[in-house]
């Protein structure tokens, strides 16, 4: 398969972009695979790829139910950034914005990666210690923050109610230049045609019904199209962890919430960087197409249903106006939801599960889309070696037994995380 | 939103009400420590139908346990919980 290039594109002019092939291939499933990944979002895909570049295995399968990226990978607001309080959450994730940086090279796939900037506000000298404090925990570990004035937020982002009579009034802010945005499908497709370049199977429309098992180790999978064999099988589904893993007899630390996302219509550039709240749940960035995505709350209560409910769009929508009161002219084009696997410190779950053989990726809550990359490389240095990467070690799903939890929010066990 | 059968109110709107817990994640007192890990920290958090508890914040404030599918959100069973309830 060709590699995209200037060059490519200027070919197509003289043959009418005729010489263009299907990204990847459509292949029907083999009997038995090395690895056998199931779900074929952006982390599957990426674990895929690594699975292959970096480890050398590819006799990989990715079982998606769907398409592929059509669950959160389709339905997240495409933020990227690593400006967590917790050494673990911030190294995991920097590791990971620094592979977003270089990414479209790697994948030789555009995936618009614009490090715009991530503001948080502050809106009381409360929020304003706890951003010092965030910042000052990732300037040790070398991660760019810098807390910022009201007068600096004010310039960055001029429409901001910046009044003292604002409904949240705004006393500053700490930003992360590099972190941003990135286009959510290209990471699904980039790494497809990477994957699948490197000899991984894609297979669509193939769903997961049961595990293959001898005595109690997994061997393969059930699925729609016949069983699979496999030496390791790797757990990425997201909001369906929970009853793919019970398949296995395991019960997660996980709870599927709805999360809601909207766009407005199109209009030119108004908000520059993206811009989140220590104390709103709402964040809100312009998408290159011009609309406005905004999100909030997941619905906190469980669903598998991908749609979600008026009065939580309403309330992220009430903040957004609140905080940019020029949005309340827009209007709105669509809203979306996808199933989020909320675990019960807040942080993801990737690793060894007690059932040998199997492995799991999950309880990523609502912020899986920025993890994609480091999520991808740790779960196939996991799934290759049998052992976790220095990490996601200590992302384990023993910590909950340990009492060893990554509870960024300090909010104890209970999968309502904000 | 859902349309929720509160056993004392009648059918009301979902924003009266809210989620709190599912009825497996209750802890009971003197239980198995083991046993209280496995209610405080995993669900079985099916496809499927589940048995939830709820309350009626903005009306009755009373505690209800809902039965319902987590796909199609159809709701089985409503029924209250309470001295009132108890056989």
């Amino acid at each position: 398969m060709s590699r995209y290039s200037a060059l490519g594109l200027l070919r197509g002019v003289f043959n009418g972009q005729s010489h263009w092939q299907p990204a990847w291939r459509d292949p029907e499933p083999k009997p038995n695979y090395d690895v056998i990944i199931i779900g074929g979002g952006g982390h599957g895909l990426a674990t895929a790829y690594y699975l292959a570049s970096v480890h050398g295995i590819r006799n990989v399968a990715v079982l998606e139910k769907g398409w592929i990226g059509g669950g959160n990978t389709g339905r997240n607001t495409t933020l990227v950034r690593s400006n967590y309080r917790l050494p673990q959450l911030h190294n995991f994730f920097e590791f990971g914005l620094k592979m977003w940086e270089r990414l479209s090279d790697e994948l030789n796939y555009n995936i618009m990666f614009s490090p715009r900037g991530a503001l948080m506000l502050g809106h009381s000298d409360s929020d304003m210690v706890r951003l010092a404090e965030r910042g000052d925990a990732m300037r040790v570990n070398d991660i760019d923050a810098e807390l910022l004035s009201r007068d600096q937020v004010a310039k960055l982002e001029p429409l901001l109610d910046m009044s003292r009579e604002a409904r949240f009034p705004i006393e500053g802010g700490l930003i992360q230049r590099r972190g941003g945005t990135a286009r959510h499908d290209a990471v699904a497709w980039g790494y497809a045609r990477a994957a699948d370049q490197l000899g991984v199977d894609i297979i669509q429309k193939c769903e997961v019904t049961g595990f293959l098992r001898q005595g109690d180790a997994v061997v393969g999978v059930e699925t729609t199209r016949g069983a699979i064999g496999a030496g390791r099988v790797g757990i990425c589904v997201a909001g369906h962890s929970g009853h793919v893993a019970a398949m296995a007899g395991l019960k997660l630390p996980v709870e599927s919430q709805t999360l809601q996302a909207l766009v407005t219509e199109g209009v030119k550039p108004m908000i520059n960087g993206v811009i989140m709240s220590q104390s709103l749940h709402c964040y809100i960035s312009q998408s290159d197409k011009g609309g406005i995505v905004m999100g909030g709350d997941p619905d906190n209560w469980p669903s598998y249903a991908q749609r979600g409910q008026p009065m939580v769009t309403e309330g992220a929508i009430a903040q957004a106006i609140a905080l940019v009161p020029a949005l309340s002219r827009l209007r709105m084009l669509r809203t979306w939801a996808g199933v989020t696997d909320m675990s019960f410190d807040g942080s993801p779950i990737i690793g060894t599960t007690p059932v040998p053989n199997l492995f799991l990726n999950g309880g990523w809550c609502y912020g899986g889309f920025k993890a994609t990359p480091a999520s991808g490389w740790t779960y196939a240095h996991t799934l290759a070696t049998g052992t976790p990467h220095e990490l996601n070690a200590p992302f384990d799903l023993d910590r909950f037994r340990r009492g060893d939890t990554i509870d960024e929010n300090g909010v104890g066990p209970m999968p309502n995380h904000r | 939103m859902l349309l929720i059968p509160c056993p004392h109110c009648g059918p009301r709107a979902q924003t009266e009400f809210s989620y709190e817990r599912t009825v497996d994640s209750v802890v009971q007192p003197g239980g198995d420590p083991t046993e209280a890990m496995e209610h405080l920290f995993t669900r079985a958090n099916p496809r499927g139908p589940d048995e939830e508890i709820w309350r009626h914040t903005y009306g009755c404030r009373a505690w209800l346990i809902m039965t319902r599918h987590r796909a199609t959100h159809a709701i089985e069973a409503m029924r209250a919980v309470g001295p009132e309830a108890l056989p």
